[in-house]
């Protein structure tokens, strides 16, 4: 505990860029795959190509290629610390996984609804944002839940790029105190105060959701 | 009568997860202690006939992985590997070294575990870390140093003193705190390793790398557009690394060490790894009497 105490800073420091960048990766990551989400249903064949290229490329490579790959080769062309490369490459991770929940979530929708929403005068992004997104969220909320907790776990990555996070500070605090140990027991102490209420209020959300059902 | 038998079976889970759980950590604690207990290194060598060296995999000289052969080579390889035959003329004794890849970050934690009995990777002596390990006399005579690119008009430590400029480092190097003495305005980001920490600055992540002499000239033979700058900030020999209160291992190897440095074994081997190496003058780093 004298650990905790000598590094404290250190480990706050961390644990607010990691928050930081888990909120705006979490905000980002839900906007982009929701937009692709969408993309994927409509009855554009050219949207729906894009929408998929985009999800299978950013599913299937891992993410601290990823990474590198903003931090050492974009950052060529525009300047980006390694907070945020690591940010924007976490943010565009998750969109993929978060795409694919809200797809399956618009597609446990019937089609009826879609369909009577259209024949009601509303056209595809009223009906789309009025009538089938809210049911369809509702379905995808404890798939979500999984993907924003992944999401903060995940943020560990900018350690390899210097995002000044958690793991970063943590493995810096290992280096220097020889403590290994303890040090990696408190940087996941840390990781849980994020992720336990993630968790308490995802199981929340969908208790309440039942209920209005 | 369902509803008992869901009963039953989540109380016997329960149970069995419990039991689980403690005999885990009784099991762990025991080992854990039984690790910690005492061990003398010397003994525990000369009862198993071989000497378990951690050594690098990604200093270029000191310890590279060679990819075709799949084990580290450099000059801390080979000097573990004279010491051994060394110690065992001295004990009349037979010793094979073996070797065990350490990075910077794990190394210590691997001793303190017993999973190797020294470390020849180049660790520079400092008196903190002699509170955690036991040094032998020193081996290498290092200094830290800044790799610039050629044309970055960065001369010297005091080019980087300011908050415009970022200094790449490598975690667990003593490098970081010496850039925040030299230079207290520039930023410093610490990286995983030195090939991350060359890209980077190639990315324009950083202006300069600072770490000991030697690797960046490791570094800079590779890289021709870079250049070592500004002479030695510090200087920061390198000792062979054992676990805490090892004094009989640690004599050993320093009369070992001794007896390489006066049969001449020690400069073929300098004059091996660093005779190739550009801008560096082999005089500062062979033994003479």
């Amino acid at each position: 505990m004298t650990l905790l105490d000598h590094y404290f800073s250190v480990f706050l420091q961390g644990f607010g860029h990691t928050l930081l960048a888990s909120l705006y990766a979490l905000v980002g990551s839900l906007i982009l795959g929701t937009f692709f989400a969408i993309m994927q249903v409509t009855t554009s064949k050219v949207a729906r190509a894009i929408g998929n290229i985009y999800v299978q490329v950013f599913r299937n490579i891992p993410l601290l290629i990823i990474t590198l790959f903003f931090y050492l080769a974009v950052a060529k062309v525009i300047k980006m610390t390694g907070f945020t490369a690591g940010t924007i490459a976490l943010t565009l991770y998750t969109s993929a996984f978060i795409a694919e929940s809200v797809r399956a979530g618009i597609l446990s929708i019937e089609a009826g609804q879609m369909e009577g929403a259209r024949a009601n005068g509303l056209n595809f992004w009223q009906a789309m944002r009025v009538i089938v997104l809210p049911q369809a969220f509702r379905v995808a909320i404890p798939s979500l839940g999984n993907q924003f907790i992944n999401l903060v776990k995940n943020s560990s990555i900018l350690a390899f790029v210097g995002g000044l996070d958690l793991m970063y500070q943590g493995n810096l605090v290992a280096a220097n105190s020889f403590d290994t140990f303890t040090t990696y027991i408190i940087v996941g102490a840390f990781y849980l105060i994020i992720t336990l209420p993630l968790s308490y209020y995802i199981q929340y959300l969908e208790g309440q959701l039942k209920k209005k059902a | 009568m369902e509803k008992a038998k869901k009963r039953r079976f989540g109380i016997i889970a329960t149970i069995i997860l419990i039991l689980a759980i403690v005999f885990g950590i009784v099991w762990a604690q025991n080992t854990v202690s039984h690790n910690q207990k005492h061990q003398d290194t010397l003994a525990r060598v000369k009862k198993s006939g071989k000497i378990v060296w951690g050594v690098k995999a990604d200093t270029k000289l000191f310890g590279l992985m060679d990819t075709k052969t799949g084990s580290s080579e450099g000059f801390d390889v080979d000097l573990a590997k004279a010491v051994t035959k060394q110690m065992s003329k001295q004990l009349d004794e037979k010793l094979t070294p073996s070797f065990v890849t350490v990075t910077t970050a794990s190394k210590v934690q691997l001793l303190k575990n017993t999973n190797i009995d020294g470390v020849f990777g180049v660790m520079t002596i400092t008196p903190e870390r002699a509170k955690i390990v036991d040094f032998s006399q020193p081996y290498f005579p290092a200094g830290q140093s800044l790799l610039v690119k050629k044309d970055s008009g960065i001369n010297s430590i005091q080019d980087l003193n300011d908050p415009s400029k970022t200094v790449l480092v490598v975690v667990g190097t003593t490098a970081a705190q010496n850039i925040k003495k030299f230079a207290p305005k520039a930023k410093t980001i610490a990286l995983q390793d030195y090939a991350s920490a060359m890209q980077a600055m190639k990315s324009g992540q950083g202006q300069a790398i600072s770490t000991d002499n030697a690797i960046l000239y490791g570094l800079a033979s590779e890289n021709p557009d870079y250049h070592v700058v500004g002479g030695t900030l510090t200087y920061g020999p390198y000792g062979a690394a054992f676990d805490h209160d090892q004094k009989p291992m640690v004599k050993q190897v320093d009369q070992a060490l001794d007896t390489l440095k006066a049969n001449g074994t020690y400069n073929q081997l300098i004059k091996k790894w660093f005779g190739q190496v550009p801008g560096l003058d082999l005089n500062e780093l062979e033994v003479h009497k």
